[in-house]
């Protein structure tokens, strides 16, 4: 139940972002401050998103089948795959890791 | 009256005619088609059907929707699941303005136009030259990702929860996939690399020293003061995932450099930023 409120803020949040774009005097645009920050934070949340997904477990970093995915995902991304494969690729990476015994 | 069916029937070839139309459509096909990866990996990361689905229907925006389930199933806390993705969406207010200055939506209209204002409808428009193009290219995209992304959100979902044990199929290792293809088409160049990489060691250092989730608000604010001090394009970062204008189109380079110098309006300023 905790979860919902969350979620559901996180959803009126980012409708909130969206609105104020049409709102805002356009003037703001040319103010390419923003804009920057917006692209930058965009890069970093992503690339942060990324390596906690294959290193962190929980508060310990560790090596693990992750580790496979992400160099199979950036093989298949090099490869120019689409979405759907890249993510196909990860997963098939990190199941046949395991399977040979790397967790 | 009789004529009426024909009409429409000509109109709708002639929509179909229309490149941004095309555009959008193929677009919407390919974005959708990928909220399976998302359906599935939302619900073995703990959030239940309806949860899945309260996300894509309502906050739809791909990558604030991943955030979202990343840190909740790397154990982070709701409040830092909800700031990750909020943070994320920034870039959307962004396109809302580009938006507004391009198609200048009026009344209801304009509460609808923000909702699919997300990375692929803004390329879509942005993309073209023609006020009308723009407007049409924004639509299709925006509404037709939409249906499909939820669509196939909910046949993810489905599919996802019958799974059992998600390790075992390597879900894991599909997250970490869907970042890195969310985070690739941005890294164009060796500045947004850069940021890339120093983001990524801020996180792995903060791990062992914070709770579950912070770490990635911590790379946000590094990411946000590199943007504020540094100088390089305005637009940095702010590609779509999938990119419209790539493989569905021939003139790749000219759309490009359309959707560039409309994303970019600040480009001329970019000196003067701290004036």
């Amino acid at each position: 139940m905790n979860l919902w409120i969350w979620l559901l803020l996180a959803c009126v949040l980012a409708y909130a972002w969206k609105l104020v774009g049409y709102f805002v005097p356009a003037t703001l645009l040319k103010d390419p401050r923003m804009s920057r920050i917006a692209g930058t934070m965009t890069i970093g949340l992503l690339a942060s998103l990324t390596i906690v997904n294959t290193v962190a477990s929980g508060p310990t970093l560790a090596a693990d089948a992750r580790l496979g995915a992400l160099g199979a995902a950036a093989v298949a991304l090099v490869c120019r795959a689409p979405f759907l494969v890249v993510v196909v690729v990860g997963a098939g990476a990190a199941a046949l890791l395991r399977l040979i015994g790397w967790n | 009256m009789g004529l009426e069916p024909t009409e429409t029937g000509t109109k709708a070839v002639k929509l179909l005619q229309s490149p941004a139309v095309r555009v959008g459509l193929s677009i919407s096909i390919a974005t959708g088609l990928y909220g399976v990866s998302f359906g599935a990996l939302s619900v073995t990361s703990g959030l239940d059907f309806w949860q899945t689905m309260a996300l894509s229907l309502l906050l739809f925006s791909g990558g604030s929707q991943f955030a979202f389930i990343g840190v909740v199933a790397g154990g982070g806390s709701g409040i830092a699941a909800m700031s990750a993705a909020t943070l994320l969406g920034m870039r959307n207010g962004i396109y809302g303005m580009q938006l507004n200055a391009l198609l200048h939506p009026t009344g209801w209209r304009r509460y609808v136009a923000a909702q699919v204002t997300i990375d692929e409808s803004t390329a879509t428009s942005s993309g073209q030259t023609d006020p009308d193009e723009q407007r049409r290219g924004f639509w299709t995209a925006g509404i037709g990702i939409y249906i499909l992304w939820n669509l196939f959100t909910a046949v993810g979902a489905l599919a996802g929860s019958g799974l059992g044990d998600p390790k075992q199929w390597g879900l894991d290792g599909a997250a970490v996939a869907a970042f890195l293809a969310l985070l690739w088409p941005r890294l164009k160049g060796r500045e947004p690399a850069a940021i890339a990489v120093v983001c990524a060691l801020a996180t792995v250092l903060a791990v062992p020293f914070v709770p579950a989730g912070v770490p990635i608000l911590i790379a946000a604010v590094v990411a946000a003061l590199i943007g504020w001090f540094s100088h390089g394009r305005s637009d940095e970062g702010l590609e779509p995932d999938v990119d419209p204008y790539d493989t569905h189109h021939g003139g790749r380079d000219k759309n490009r450099d359309t959707h560039r110098d409309l994303h970019g309006e600040g480009h001329g300023q970019a000196g003067k930023a701290g004036t």
